[in-house]
Parts: structure tokens; sequence; C-alpha cells
């Protein structure tokens, strides 16, 4: 862990703490929760697609394993939110694992059509086993998530526990970046060949980042699902996995600061886009949330047209360019003035 | 007695739903392999191609009121030309490409094409009327839809029209070069860029087409191509990629599994049938059943 | 025998119907210098590859220290203490120099994903051990202005070098290098020798494949020619200079 990460840790934190002060309305209030929730399956994203260099356009499957063993869990067998979400988190882990094995052979294309296609029957299964999952209409009644009693039943209190849980993630994820096995990932990453040849065993990490990721993922769904107290197939679909990756590669795909940019904008970004809807009426041009699909496309596209490394990285360019500018312009005068 | 011809009736019901549905995995997949031959892209707005061919024929065919071949001949070009745009504005200009890097700009576009198609054709599913009567026909008990007839003699005038194209005509010849060695090609005179732009009209003009030919059956809307999408792909790893006869047979199988796995497990799971071949090819054989030496004899027709 | 720290007994390798390596058996005596030469195409890779695990051979037997390598995994086989380059230059062009040397020690630390991500002050001392050897290696190819360079961006020549100390960071017994004075001028090249005869010193064995005859037979302490996949001869630099079948290989008849 370098200095820059304390440093953005520590902002973010301070950030949280600040934000229910400014932030009363409960309407956002749940949007950044739902950001939150975004921010922790696409940090997991982050560290399979950018550091391992492994494509999963499958992860809403995780999110979504994840959300129905919390739901139906805790309502049909009546455990404890908290034993849900651990036996939620040991699927996940058998699933990615007996998923990974096979899938992770592949490569590029291949890996991302497998993925996609493992999300598709996850998101199949969820909609035809009515017995099981509710089918089309769902699971309701899920519980509230309680802490040693204290019950985390409003906005703010979700929000400082999500947000927590987003923290302790991203820390453990740095923390991963800059060891050994962070090294061995990006090493796969670089050339799959000469990490082997340094003794890296690639098939063993892969699957060990793939199955981590897809914690990530699942604990995520699992959130959503005491938060929301209402699951149905509908979030869950490939349309998600889809965005999960587009909010990683819009951030900055190789950077985990970056990831949880993406995550954070992108998730924002219906809401951005409403306002500026209203602005735009007072001009006569009416914009509608139909839009919204498009405008995600757009944005994706463009960035991966002019900034393939993502926002994140372009912002630290740009910011760094100026100083640039900056510093040899005062070189500059003194020069001059000598 | 009963029995055998209760089976028969069945067998053939199977297969004129495997066929019509096929059809369109196996037209999905030609595309796929069109442009994955060009430049090795997998193109995944390709389902997005088959709902905008299916949509704008809606459009002219019904509120246009267009004869069906001039909207047939008019949908076909449109989309080939939104496939132009698409590698002109979007492949095209990527200059230092990585398979991630182009994975997640065909997303992008797939995206877009997605949301262009709700915000102009919005959420709900359009109907439109069969080429021809919309009366079954009955063979051996066994009912077909005269559109399943057009569907696969459509099918098979664009396997011919593909066979002689690549096999008969000099462009197509440049385009078998390109896909076997570009580098080569690009040496013997053939401007590669053009095959690759060539490549992506193409497989609009063949999305466009399986679009046009399933929408008065399943009742195209925006939602319909990801799953569309893959479920091409899985007909083109079957077959295996870059193999468009192997597409075709592949799509076909797959289509007649799937009307299988309707009558006999659950309509719910059908979706999944594709997707699990998918999975399973990739995972046992992912050369496809018509791999390695098969697949070089195959390549030549 | 008891020198011998690698032994290739009648390998064989078949790609579909082709031989690449047909009954190759050889020997390499431990702390020399052995060549591999041969025109393009006799297999010279595929026999690296073979030995590292990177392909299976089609049969034969490959013993490393009295170890069979059959069958074992390509880093299973760098545990065993063998290190190599590849022919096309592989650094890890998403990291920086630096950080590429310290994936080298990745078998000289242990600590494994949870620990990795959950107890990190606990680690920072097996962390400064790999850094400081890492940095040890860095100063021994003379790489340290580039230490915190992004390894893509280096020229071809530092590349080479950054890739051999990546592999030494292994500390292997044996390291194969594969053409790794291709690509460079004249001046890189009388470098690579110079250290190719220093990692020797430091009782490494070492295999060699190269085109440059005049750095083959400057250092190698036996030569082995190969063509088609079969030894042709096998011996000192002049014994193999002046063996008339070596001479047919590389002119044609």
């Amino acid at each position: 862990m370098k200095q820059k990460d304390y440093i953005g840790i520590a902002a973010l934190t301070t950030l949280i703490i600040i934000v229910p002060y400014l932030v009363t309305n409960d309407y956002y209030l749940g949007v950044l929760i739902f950001t939150a929730l975004n921010c922790l399956a696409c940090i997991g994203l982050c560290l399979l697609m950018g550091y391992a260099g492994q494509i999963s356009i499958g992860h809403g499957a995780f999110i979504a394993i994840g959300a129905y063993a919390s739901a139906i869990l805790t309502t049909k067998l009546g455990w404890s939110p908290w034993a849900a979400m651990g036996f939620g988190v040991v699927t996940v882990i058998f699933v990615a694992f007996f998923v990974g094995i096979p899938t992770l052979r592949l490569k590029g294309h291949y890996l991302a059509m497998a993925t996609l296609g493992f999300a598709s029957i996850v998101h199949i299964v969820s909609v035809a086993a009515v017995g099981f999952t509710g089918g089309p209409s769902g699971i309701m009644n899920i519980p509230r998530l309680s802490i040693f009693g204290f019950q985390l039943n409003s906005d703010v209190k979700f929000f400082y526990f999500s947000w927590a849980i987003v923290i302790a993630g991203l820390y453990l994820a740095v923390n991963l970046i800059y060891s050994r096995v962070g090294r061995g990932l990006k090493a796969i990453h670089g050339s799959q060949d000469a990490a082997s040849s340094l003794g890296v065993n690639i098939t063993v990490y892969k699957i060990k980042i793939f199955v981590l990721s897809a914690i990530y993922a699942s604990i995520s769904g699992s959130l959503y699902a005491h938060y929301v107290l209402y699951i149905d197939p509908g979030p869950f679909d490939v349309m998600h996995s889809v965005l999960l990756v587009t909010m990683v590669a819009v951030g900055g795909i190789h950077n985990i600061w970056g990831a949880l940019t993406g995550a954070i904008l992108l998730s924002l970004l219906p809401e951005f886009l409403s306002f500026l809807s209203d602005y735009l009426q007072g001009f006569g041009i009416r914009y509608k949330t139909d839009y919204d699909t498009l405008v995600y496309g757009a944005i994706l596209l463009l960035i991966m047209l002019f900034l393939p490394e993502g926002l994140f990285d372009g912002l630290y360019r740009s910011i760094k360019a100026v100083f640039n500018l900056k510093n040899r312009l005062m070189k500059g005068r003194s020069q001059g003035a000598v | 007695m009963d029995q055998p011809a209760h089976i028969l009736s069945d067998i053939l019901q199977f297969i004129f739903m495997g066929l019509q549905r096929g059809s369109i995995y196996a037209l999905a997949a030609m595309g796929f392999n069109m442009i994955y031959n060009a430049t090795g892209i997998i193109n995944f707005a390709q389902g997005e191609f088959v709902v905008l061919g299916g949509l704008m024929m809606v459009t002219l065919s019904t509120a246009l009121s267009l004869s069906i071949p001039v909207a047939f001949v008019l949908t076909t070009l449109f989309v080939t030309v939104v496939g132009i745009c698409m590698e002109r504005f979007t492949i095209n200009p990527v200059k230092h490409p990585t398979v991630l890097r182009l994975i997640i700009i065909t997303i992008a576009v797939s995206i877009i094409i997605k949301g262009a198609a709700m915000c102009l054709w919005g959420k709900n599913s359009h109907f439109m009327r069969h080429f021809s009567s919309s009366e079954t026909w009955e063979i051996y008990g066994a009912t077909i839809l005269p559109q399943t007839i057009w569907i696969i003699g459509i099918l098979l005038c664009i396997v011919a029209g593909y066979i002689f194209f690549f096999n008969y005509t000099m462009t197509g010849k440049c385009m078998r070069a390109c896909a076997i060695n570009r580098d080569a090609a690009r040496l013997a005179g053939i401007n590669d860029r053009k095959m690759v732009m060539l490549s992506f009209a193409l497989s609009a003009g063949i999305g466009a087409i399986a679009g046009i030919i399933i929408t008065p059956i399943i009742q195209m809307d925006y939602t319909r191509g990801a799953l569309l999408g893959i479920k091409g792909f899985g007909a083109a790893v079957l077959g295996g990629l870059g193999n468009s006869m192997g597409a075709v047979i592949a799509g076909i199988l797959i289509g007649i599994l799937e009307a299988m796995a309707a009558g006999y497990v659950s309509s719910h799971y059908m979706d999944a049938i594709a997707l699990i071949i998918l999975l399973a090819v990739l995972f046992v054989k992912p050369s496809g059943i018509f791999g390695s030496a098969e697949a070089m004899r195959l390549k030549e027709f | 025998m008891q020198s011998d720290i690698l032994k290739l007994e009648q390998l064989h390798k078949n790609f579909g119907g082709v031989t690449a390596v047909d009954n190759l058996s050889l020997s390499f005596a431990k702390g020399e210098v052995t060549s591999l030469i041969g025109p393009n195409g006799a297999g010279k890779t595929t026999v690296f590859n073979l030995i590292t695990g990177f392909i299976k051979p089609s049969s034969g037997k490959i013993i490393f220290n009295g170890w069979h390598l059959n069958g074992k995994k390509p880093h299973m086989i760098a545990a065993m203490g063998i290190g190599r380059t590849f022919q096309n230059v592989q650094v890890f062009s998403n990291m920086t120099v630096l950080e590429n040397i310290m994936v080298g020690r990745h078998l000289r630390s242990r600590c494994g994903m949870f620990f990795s991500s959950v107890l990190p002050p606990f680690l920072r001392l097996e962390e400064n051990r790999i850094r400081s050897a890492a940095k040890e290696w860095i100063s021994f190819l003379k790489l340290d202005q580039y230490a915190d360079f992004s390894a893509g961006i280096l020229p071809l020549g530092n590349q080479r070098m950054l890739e051999i100390a990546r592999a030494l960071a292994l500390e292997p017994n044996l390291l194969l290098l594969d053409e790794p004075a291709s690509g460079l001028n004249a001046r890189e090249t009388i470098a690579m020798g110079e250290l190719i005869q220093k990692i020797k010193s430091m009782d490494i064995t070492v295999i060699l494949v190269e085109h440059d005859m005049e750095l083959v037979m400057d250092i190698s302490d036996r030569v082995a020619v190969i063509n088609f996949g079969r030894l042709i001869a096998e011996g000192t630099p002049k014994e193999v200079q002046q063996n008339p079948d070596v001479i047919t290989a590389y002119l044609g008849t």
C-alpha cells in the first residue's frame, strides 16, 4: 500500500462521514447506497479484469446468487441474515470455483462469452425456478440486517454500514495489489508464459482471483437484498453484468481507484441526467429517462475510443500535465530572471 | 399402431420448429464468423443487428405499408449502413487494439443500438404480418407455417450466395485471403481495411435478414438482441468459430435441441439449452464439433 | 554422470504430423555453458519449451538433477530451479522494471492471498526482503536508472537484460537463454557475452540458443547442433566447427 492510497482511503472515509449531513433526502441516500453496492462489486471485478486481465461479463450472476441466498434462507428457513450472507458467500465460492476451472482456461472473447452465457443461465433459472426463487414475482419480506442487536432500520445507518464495507473491501484490495500476490496477478496479465516461467501458478491464481471477485459480488448482492427487502430477477439480468463491466471500464480498468470512480459516476449518472433534463426543459428540450441507455453507451464508447485507460487516468494525467506546465513556466521565468 | 405415428409427427414438429429458430441462429453465427475471420473480433453487437432488422422491417412494412420485397431490401440496406458506420467510427479509429478494449467497444455499440431502438420503437413488442399466409399446413400430423418455409428458403439462398461470393468472386476471394493471412494478403495488394469494412457490412446485412424473417413469428422488441446474439455465438462456436458452413449445421442443431427441450422439459428452460451447449462446447472442445482437421476441410467447401 | 545437471533421453515431439524433436538424447554438464545451435526451425525453442514444461513431450524423458520433469507444469519446473528467457522478449509491460524483478522473487516468498490482503504491516519485512533482493539484481545488470520506468518503454537491449535479471532473481541452478543477443547491436552483444560469463561464474549452468556464431563459439564450453529435431553433432566449439555434417546442415549440399 502506498501513501497515495492511504490518502485516498482517508479522503473517501471523510467524505462518507460528511455526506449524510449534506444529503438529508432519503431518496438520494438510497441512490448513494446503491452506489456503494456497485462500488463493492466493481472493486472485485477490477481485481479480476484490470489486474489479472481476465474479463468477466457474468458478475451479475454472483450478485444474484448472493441476493437470492440471503432472501431464500432468511424468509423460507428463518436463518439470521448474517448466516444467510455467509452461506451466500460459501455458495458463490463453490460456484465460482467450479465455473472458474473450465472457464478460465479460455482467453479473451471466449472467456467473455462463456461468462456472459453463465450469467444468462443464472438469470433464466432465477425466472424459471418459481418454487425456489419466487419466479418473476420474486421474494418479499426479507428481514433487515442488525449489528449486535442494533437494527439498520434507517437509510443513514445503512448508508454508513454499506460504505464501511466498501472501504474495508477497498483496503483489502489495495493491500492485495501491492503484495506478492498482486504482482503475480499483474504478471499473468502481462504475459502468462513469463509469469509461469517465474513460478507463478497461473491456473490457481486465476481461479483464486475469480473466486475473490465473486465474493465481493456476492456480498454486494446480499446487502442489496437486506436493503431493498424485496428481490426479483429484474435487476440481475445480463444487462447488469454488462453495466458492471462498463463502470470498471469507464473509470479505468487498470486502477482500483479508477474502477471506484467509474462505479460512483455511472451509478449517479441517472440522477445527474434527470437534473439535466429539468435544466434542459427550460430550453424547450425534452429529455426522457428512456435516453439513459443511449447515454451510457455513448459515454462508454467515447471513453474507450479516446481515453482507453479510463476517466480516472485521464483526469490524473491532465492534472499532472497542468502541474508540469506550471512548473515549467515557473522554471522558465526564474531562468529568464537569471 | 398409434404410437409410431405420434413419434413421427413429434419428430417432424421438432424439426420444423428447430429449422425455424435454428435458421436465425445460423444466420447470426454466419455474421459472427464473417467479422471474426476478417478481424479476429467477436462482435457483441451482432444480436442488435438482428433486432434492428426486425424493427425496421416492422416500420417499413406496417407503418409505411411498403410491399414486403421493397421493405426487405430497404431494411437490409439500412442495417448494412449501420454496420459500415460501426466499423468506420468505432473499430477503424482504434490504433492500439487490445482484446479487452475491442470487446468493450462492441459492447458499447450494442448498448447504443439497444438504447436507440428503445427510444425509436418503444418498449413493447412489434407484430408483423407473415410474408404469405399465416395458415399452418399439416404434414404427417405436424404443423408448419409458410413463414418457416420462407425462413428455410432464405437461409438456403444466403448459404448459396455465401458460397458463390467466397469462391467465385474476386472480392470474396480477397476476403478469404485476408482471413487466412492478413499480412500476406496485404503484400499481395489487397486493401485489408476495406475488407474489414466489407465484413461488417455483410455481417450486418445477414443479421438484418435474420431479424426480418423471424419477426413475424417471435414479435420483435428491443431487448432481444443479447440473447439472440449469444445463441448465435453458441452456434458459431459449436460449428467451429470461423467456419460458416459448420455454423449453419450447428445453428439448426441448436434450434432442434431447443425445440425438444421445450417439448420434453419446460419451455421456461428452453433458452438455457443453447447457453448450456455453448458452455459445454467451450469447456470440452473450444474448436467446435467441426474443429481441427474437419474444419479445414469444411472451410474449403 | 554425477556432473550432468540435465539429461534428455530419446526426447520426441510431434506437432500433428510434423516431427519437431526427433529422438534427441543430450546431456548438459553442471556449471558449463552449452549452446544449442541449428538452422531456423531446427527445433531449438521446442527443446526449451519441452524442458520448461510449456509443451509436453510425445515420448522420452527429461531428467533434471535426478528428477523427472515429464508432466510437470512450468511453475513447478521453475520451483525446481530452472529459469528461462523468451525468444520474443516477454517483460511485463504493465509493471515497472523493479516490479518485474520482484515477480522473479515470487518463489522466494510465500505470503498467500488471504494474508496479503489482511495483514500488510506484518508483511512489510518480507516485502522489504523481496524489494532489496530485486534491487541487487537490478544493480547487477546495471539497470538502476530504469528501476521505476515502465518495463514496456525500455529499448530492446535493456528488455533482454531485464528478462535475464528477472530469471536470475529466481536463483536458478539452470538458466535457459533463448536468443539473448538477437536484435542487439555489436556493443550490446559483447556485453551480453560478458554477462553470460558472469552468470557462469556464479555456478549457474547455462543453456544458450543463439544464432550469433561468434558469441556462441566465444563463450560456450560445449556446442550441440541440431537439425530437423535431430542431434547432428556435439562437442567443443572447435570440434563442432570442423564437423562436416554441421557444415552441410548450415550450407546445404
